[in-house]
């Protein structure tokens, strides 16, 4: 029962109270470039929902059995990077070949969240704050769903906003950036939550 | 090579070092004109202190890998050059990691994760696509020390701002607010000054960060009315994936593939 509630207490505090793009500022591409529509954001953030669980458990295996037995643990960035840039490309092979459809509604996505910040940092993020591996899925898991909660959220506001009369030097990149502060704002309110 | 001296950033001759660090610092700032390396820009800047560790920990890394991309170009076969340059890029950053670990262990627990998140700064992954797998391994070398002094001075300056208007502090010396280093009738004065947290939340990043934009927009805009050359400006690009604006542009086609669809299925009912 404990370490429910514990893994429930990183679930959340991944996804709401140390939002990754709001509070962490990391994954902030795709949230700036792929949040014009809700449905395009929703399969951004399910696409890096998969890949960053994914990336999480895969590097959490990788730390714990082959770099700390070898003690080559100063390697983590190297091998992250690589690891993630090759799963990456694996997931979208076997989608290709295996749930066409899956791959037709994500794999557009994919080659967006190679080199997204948020994937490697929420694997060095475990390594830091020494979560074992299923604490590692878990937090992973939680804050790939805090980015897909931002993301659709912030689609949706850009829709509202989209026919307003905006002061011409803030059309664009501006406003977007703007909307994403009053977000920030809104999310410290679950640093309660704790 | 043809006679006439081939022109670069600012009337320099293209491929000197001055020329090059200019281009970094003031033609093709990453931060105020290219609008490349968001994430740091906004995570780090709490304090100039850290604006400035981390713009120069990215100088480091950014100067050695071009060098070493520059001097490995005729050897990496193209199809492979990605993981190449990620390999080479990391490899610096590890180094800067240890580095700092050793030397500024304080300054590296304040920074955190973002050192190791170096490896995906767009910054440095762009100009080893754009100039050092190009460009020999001298102005290479300079190229990233430009751009790394250009990303430096505006993520100092983002932070020193952000930092004297949240905390009333410059460099960690309070100057407005309680307790101010002023002496006198002045420093009484200073002190009455309440400082405006939001500045150094979250929130404050993206509200600099816009306000900034906008500015640029509008020197854009002004210098587009006198019929200057803006091609070089990238109003909020953000280039982190290597292939990112071809991915970008597909998922703008499909867009407006549904678009188009739900248009025609509308005029058939």
């Amino acid at each position: 029962m404990n370490t429910i509630m514990q893994l429930l207490g990183i679930m959340i505090t991944a996804s709401l109270v140390n939002n990754v793009v709001l509070s962490q500022f990391l994954g902030l591409c795709p949230f700036l470039g792929v949040s014009k529509k809700t449905d395009t954001a929703l399969g951004m953030g399910l696409a890096a929902t998969f890949v960053i669980t994914l990336a999480s458990a895969v590097c959490g295996l990788i730390y714990k059995f082959i770099l700390t037995p070898l003690d080559l643990t100063f390697l983590q960035t190297i091998v992250f990077i690589m690891v993630i840039a090759m799963l990456v490309q694996f997931v979208e092979m076997v989608l290709k070949k295996y749930m066409v459809s899956l791959y037709k509604s994500l794999g557009v996505y994919l080659p967006l969240i190679t080199t997204n910040c948020a994937v490697l940092g929420v694997a060095l993020l475990n390594v830091q704050d020494e979560y074992n591996i299923l604490q590692s899925i878990i937090n992973g898991f939680g804050t790939a769903i805090g980015f897909t909660i931002s993301i659709v959220i912030l689609a949706g506001i850009r829709e509202k906003i989209y026919y307003n009369d905006i002061p011409e030097p803030f059309k664009g990149m501006p406003i977007v950036l703007i909307t994403a502060g009053l977000m920030a704002i809104a999310f410290t309110g679950f640093a309660g939550l704790r | 090579m043809d006679n006439s001296v081939k022109k670069g950033a600012l009337g320099l001759k293209a491929g000197t070092p001055a020329e090059r660090i200019m281009n970094g610092l003031v033609v093709e700032n990453p931060t105020l004109v290219l609008m490349i390396g968001m994430c740091p820009t906004l995570a780090v800047t709490t304090s100039a202190i850290n604006g400035l560790t981390m713009g120069l920990a990215t100088t480091f890394v950014l100067a050695l890998s071009n060098a070493v991309i520059s001097l490995l170009r005729k050897v990496i076969p193209d199809t492979v050059r990605i993981p190449a340059f990620i390999v080479v890029i990391a490899s610096f950053v590890t180094l800067v990691q240890l580095i700092m670990q050793a030397y500024l262990p304080a300054m590296y627990t304040a920074l955190g994760v973002y050192i190791p998140l170096i490896v995906v700064n767009c910054i440095i992954f762009g100009r080893a696509e754009a100039y050092a797998s190009k460009n020999g391994i001298f102005p290479a070398f300079f190229d990233g020390i430009g751009m790394g002094l250009g990303f430096t001075i505006s993520i100092t300056c983002i932070g020193l701002l952000r930092e004297f208007i949240g905390g009333g502090t410059a460099f960690d010396v309070q100057i407005l607010g309680e307790g101010t280093v002023v002496p006198g009738a002045v420093g009484a004065f200073l002190s009455l000054y309440q400082p405006v947290r939001i500045f150094i939340l979250q929130a404050g990043a993206f509200f600099v960060l816009a306000v900034l934009i906008a500015i640029m927009n509008k020197v854009k805009a002004d210098m587009e009315a006198k019929g200057k050359d803006t091609s070089h400006f990238k109003a909020g690009g953000c280039c982190q994936a290597p292939n990112a604006k071809k991915t970008f542009e597909k998922i703008e086609k499909k867009e407006a593939e549904k678009a188009a669809e739900s248009k025609e299925s509308e005029v058939e009912e």
